[in-house]
């Protein structure tokens, strides 16, 4: 495996003064962070509390009220490609057609973000999908539609995953191998921001990068 | 040491930059075309509605109207030209909606391609699922409705020319409604006005054609349309998909 060389002078993504403005009521006012290479950023906070805006925010779908998201000290909104090819953003809704089989999705999510021609069955057999390349997505069960999206983080180079939610409806054995996937993307020098409400047990707790999101009337 | 580490980083930026350029402009369009179509062959109903719509449209004119060759003649280029853009209509609403709803869309709009031609990739899907049957069902309703056979050739080329630009006008209409729960009615008041010029001269030049006069400034003018949405309205579908997600 290649690790990219730490940068611990540049920020990887950064998040200046954003304010979120959401049904009118203030979500956040004025946040800053600093995201690294090698940093797991764990955002937490209760339902409502935006956790889910602030995600989208950082990865571009949505624009702040006020502020500015910098990557590599440039804002997104001047570089869209370049962060866009180093990014990956799971949502809460995993982008899966049911009409299309396991395979079929796996494969088109793939070569959406650049990388045709990978081995589709292999990253379907580390997310426990052997034997269901052919089934259509929608016989499957949430867990295992979730998993078709979650599979292209086996495969994915880029250094900056942004994950909402990225354990719902997945069983122990699944959580335990993602937890190690970002571990390991740390690791290489990426970087994971994440939501979930459970707590990651492999991960060291020093590793971890608290945010939490107040809510706020 | 640090050169090393230096060329070890470059090595790593050339691999990303590789991993990128491996799909091309063309590749990308392909691919979500190819996408669209395949969920559409799954999906019948996505290909059969609205040409049942147009179908069922049209042969209920000749019951209600009556059987007089010289009214039917006289109405069936518009009767085929609203039919045909109220099957449109109809389809547009998926052209969107589902991607928005199971998540695909964002996963669109935050891939390294430029969104314009994603989206024009499902337009042109959308376009071959709705628009081509049309077409090519056209000149046999149009014998029910006993068009002067002048116009054959004027109605196949109208239609050829402008449907596609209903698509590509009302995927402006869609990607603006895609984020509200009900946005049929918006969507039909927002699409319909921007319909109305393809409908003028089509249904002029078959009446033209019919007279046995020249209809070459009608079709330039639809050709016109064609190409200035074609240009434009794949960037406009892009911005509007962004302000609808956000």
């Amino acid at each position: 495996m290649k690790t990219l060389p730490k940068q611990t002078s540049t920020p990887l993504l950064s998040a200046v003064k954003l304010t979120c403005i959401r049904e009118e009521r203030l979500l956040f006012d004025e946040l800053s962070i600093d995201i690294h290479a090698g940093d797991i950023v764990q955002v937490e906070g209760p339902n409502g509390s935006g956790k889910t805006s602030l995600l989208r925010i950082l990865s571009g779908l949505s624009q702040p009220y006020d502020g500015q998201v910098h990557y590599k000290n440039q804002a997104i909104n001047r570089c869209r490609e370049e962060y866009q090819q180093n990014l990956l953003y799971f949502g809460h809704l995993a982008g899966v057609k049911g009409e299309m089989t396991a395979e079929e999705n796996l494969d088109f999510n793939l070569a959406l973000h650049g990388n045709k021609n990978a081995d589709t069955l292999a990253y379907l057999a580390k997310v426990n999908l052997s034997g269901f390349e052919d089934s259509l997505a929608s016989h499957l069960s949430a867990g295992q539609h979730r998993r078709i999206a979650l599979a292209r983080l086996y495969q994915s180079h880029a250094p900056i995953w942004i994950l909402d939610e990225p354990f719902t409806a997945i069983d122990k054995q699944g959580v335990a191998s993602l937890e190690q996937l970002f571990a390991q993307q740390a690791e290489r020098g990426g970087c994971v921001i994440l939501t979930t409400h459970q707590d990651l047990i492999s991960i060291k707790p020093e590793q971890i990068k608290k945010i939490t999101l107040d809510y706020s009337y | 040491m640090t050169l090393k580490a230096q060329s070890a980083h470059e090595t790593v930026c050339d691999n990303n930059t590789q991993l990128s350029q491996q799909l091309s402009y063309r590749h990308a369009f392909m691919l979500v075309l190819k996408r669209d179509l395949t969920i559409a062959m799954r999906h019948k109903d996505d290909i059969i509605n609205p040409l049942l719509f147009f179908v069922i449209v049209i042969t209920l004119f000749p019951l209600g109207i009556g059987p007089e060759t010289q009214t039917l003649s006289r109405i069936a280029p518009g009767i085929i030209w609203v039919a045909a853009l109220l099957a449109t209509l109809l389809s547009l609403d998926r052209l969107f909606k589902s991607d928005h709803l199971d998540g695909s869309l964002e996963q669109m709009l935050l891939s390294p391609h430029p969104i314009f031609l994603l989206v024009l990739a499902k337009i042109f899907a959308h376009w071959l699922i709705t628009g081509l049957p049309l077409i090519l069902i056209a000149p046999l309703l149009a014998v029910l409705l006993h068009l002067d056979e002048n116009s054959y050739t004027a109605l196949m080329l109208t239609l050829l020319l402008g449907t596609p630009v209903l698509s590509l006008l009302g995927a402006v209409g869609v990607a603006l409604t895609v984020g509200i729960k009900k946005g049929g009615v918006l969507l039909s008041l927002l699409v319909l006005p921007l319909y109305i010029p393809v409908l003028i001269f089509a249904t002029s030049a078959i009446d033209t054609a019919a007279l046995g006069l020249p209809y070459s400034g009608q079709l330039a003018i639809i050709g016109a349309l064609f190409f200035g949405s074609l240009t434009l309205a794949p960037f406009a579908v892009g911005a509007a998909l962004k302000v609808s997600t956000n």
